[in-house]
């Protein structure tokens, strides 16, 4: 079984919503039509967008960390919002567990919004129909696109390479490495929803610094008298190395 | 949850109109209303119910494509309340034929609109119970606050028709309305103790997946609106929230509780009528109540535009 999904470090997006953007550009020249971008210039402007940038503060100045965090659908292993779907216009795909909605079955209920607790399926005010990331399945199962880019627009446009696209099933996946090896976390677990997406954790980089290694005991100027040389010292840390 | 229109009506309408079915249906059953009377009543709940089924086409953007919904029923409780209300409807219209025309089988008919209006109300509650991150809705109050709200308010209308029409019966449907009425006060009352105590099982960390007591939104992605903030928020001030509950509280239990109990001791059509009609705006505005105060856990992700 295959299971496409991305894995977003949260370490690397700089939050440029470059992903955001590629997106809506991408799936607005669709076969689906028109993705509806109301009053754009005007003063409230609104929009359907499958994925979105939003930024959090953690911690308390001055103890803080900015963490940009992409939003988009999470292609859930267990999805609430298909079972509800009157229609079945809203589906998993078998093949490769992408979540879709059939346009043409559609029926605008907003039902499936209702019963996705990510909140990121989106009413098209166009064509009155639900909406949602499909990970770019017209171009991930292309079959005329250069085989480099048979990627989601938001994976080849973020400029961090923050998006990690591949199948969460087979273990030996630049995304089932990165899940593994670098704690690829699931967004709100509590519900058993088990979203495909996964998130990479922030990390703190740190380098430790021993008060022994900012002086060169060996320092040819030392050695040679021209500078004075330091007290004799102890058995430091360079005599346990192996 | 932003309170849509469509469905509050949807909602009340359908289960006033199931509501008063039963009440005529027990009537026919104890032998004590005229076929006269019945058929009137069942033209009522009919036209509820059409009126009903005509509201939630607003809530749908491609309601030319409504007849689909019947197909999923296999795992949907929307597509299994699309089949069910014209289960309803169709044995109502048939029962409420047949004691306008004297055909006959009336009991069969009402027996299985009785079946098909319980299904009803099982269906239209479990579309909102069975949504377990709308932990103010995925309750078992969601399904008996449906069907008694639905009985009390048929119940209710029952009487208005039976003081108009055969005042023999007020007694009967009065009786009913109370007991449905008062039920559905403390099955209500007693939900919104429940709901008052939900702590929510998703928060901001595990929603962004951080764990840190203190995370602030700083900004959502984007300055206008969208389907997100439209859908999701009903905008209203915690004081309105209130004053919608205890308007709710008095228009659809307390005051026709007391309409009721002067119009069968004044013996007054008018004062049944005024019952019928308070407790109806009464549900209205409990159904608004009902959807404003589910907290969408999505809503997590938009506190702060930016």
């Amino acid at each position: 079984m295959t299971q496409l999904a991305l894995v977003i470090d949260l370490n690397v997006c700089v939050g440029c919503h470059a992903c955001v953007t590629s997106c809506k550009q991408w799936n607005t020249s669709g076969a689906g039509g028109p993705l509806v971008d109301d009053n754009p210039y005007g003063a409230d402007p609104t929009g359907t967008f499958f994925n979105r940038v939003q930024t959090f503060e953690v911690g308390e100045f001055p103890n803080t960390q900015t963490v940009h965090f992409p939003k988009s659908c999470l292609h859930c292993e267990d999805p609430p919002c298909v079972p509800v779907c009157p229609t079945g216009a809203s589906y998993k795909r078998a093949e490769d567990g992408i979540v879709l909605v059939d346009m043409d079955k559609c029926i605008g209920c907003k039902y499936c919004s209702w019963a996705c607790p990510y909140g990121v399926r989106e009413f098209d005010e166009g064509s009155k129909v639900m909406t949602k990331c499909t990970l770019c399945v017209d171009r991930v199962t292309s079959t005329t696109l250069p085989q480099a880019e048979r990627q989601p627009a938001c994976v080849l446009a973020c400029p961090a390479k923050a998006r990690l696209f591949g199948d969460v099933h087979d273990p030996e996946s630049v995304v089932s490495v990165a899940i593994r090896e670098q704690g690829g976390y699931a967004l709100m677990p509590e519900w058993s929803t088990r979203p495909s997406n996964h998130y990479l954790p922030r990390k703190r980089t740190e380098i430790t610094i021993h008060a022994e290694d900012l002086v060169r005991v060996d320092n040819p100027l030392k050695i040679d008298g021209q500078l004075p040389e330091l007290p004799q010292q102890g058995a430091g840390r360079e005599d346990f190395a192996t | 949850m932003n309170p849509a229109f469509s469905v509050i009506f949807l909602t009340t309408l359908i289960g006033a109109a199931q509501g008063l079915f039963l009440a005529l249906f027990s009537a026919q059953l104890a032998g004590l209303a005229t076929p006269a009377f019945l058929a009137t009543g069942g033209v009522v709940a009919l036209a509820l119910a059409v009126a009903g089924l005509v509201a939630s086409f607003f809530h749908l953007g491609r309601p030319e494509r409504a007849w689909r919904t019947a197909t999923m029923w296999r795992t949907s409780w929307l597509s299994r309340e699309v089949i069910a209300l014209p289960l309803f409807m169709g044995p109502l219209f048939l029962w409420t034929l047949a004691h306008a025309l004297g055909l006959g089988y009336t009991l069969v008919l009402g027996g299985f609109t009785a079946l098909a209006s319980v299904a009803l109300f099982v269906c239209t509650a479990m579309i909102y119970a069975c949504l377990k991150f709308l932990q103010e809705w995925a309750s078992p109050y969601t399904l008996v606050n449906y069907t008694l709200l639905g009985l009390a308010s048929g119940c209710t209308l029952a009487t208005a028709l039976a003081g108009l029409m055969a005042p023999e019966l007020v007694g009967f449907f009065g009786a009913a309305a109370l007991l449905f009425t008062a039920l559905g006060l403390v099955s209500r009352w007693l939900s919104l103790l429940r709901n008052a105590r939900l702590v929510p099982r998703s928060t901001l960390q595990s929603a962004i997946g951080i764990r840190h007591p203190k995370i602030t939104q700083r900004a959502q992605g984007f300055m206008g609106g969208s389907f997100n903030t439209r859908e999701f928020f009903h905008g209203k001030t915690p004081g309105a929230l209130r004053s919608v509950k205890w308007a709710f509280l008095l228009g659809a239990f307390v005051l026709p509780l007391a309409l009721v109990a002067l119009g069968i001791v004044s013996a007054s059509a008018g004062l049944l009528v005024l019952a019928f009609v308070v407790q109806y705006l009464g549900l209205l505005a409990e159904r608004w109540f009902f959807f404003a105060q589910a907290n969408h856990p999505q809503n997590l992700y938009y506190q702060t535009v930016s």
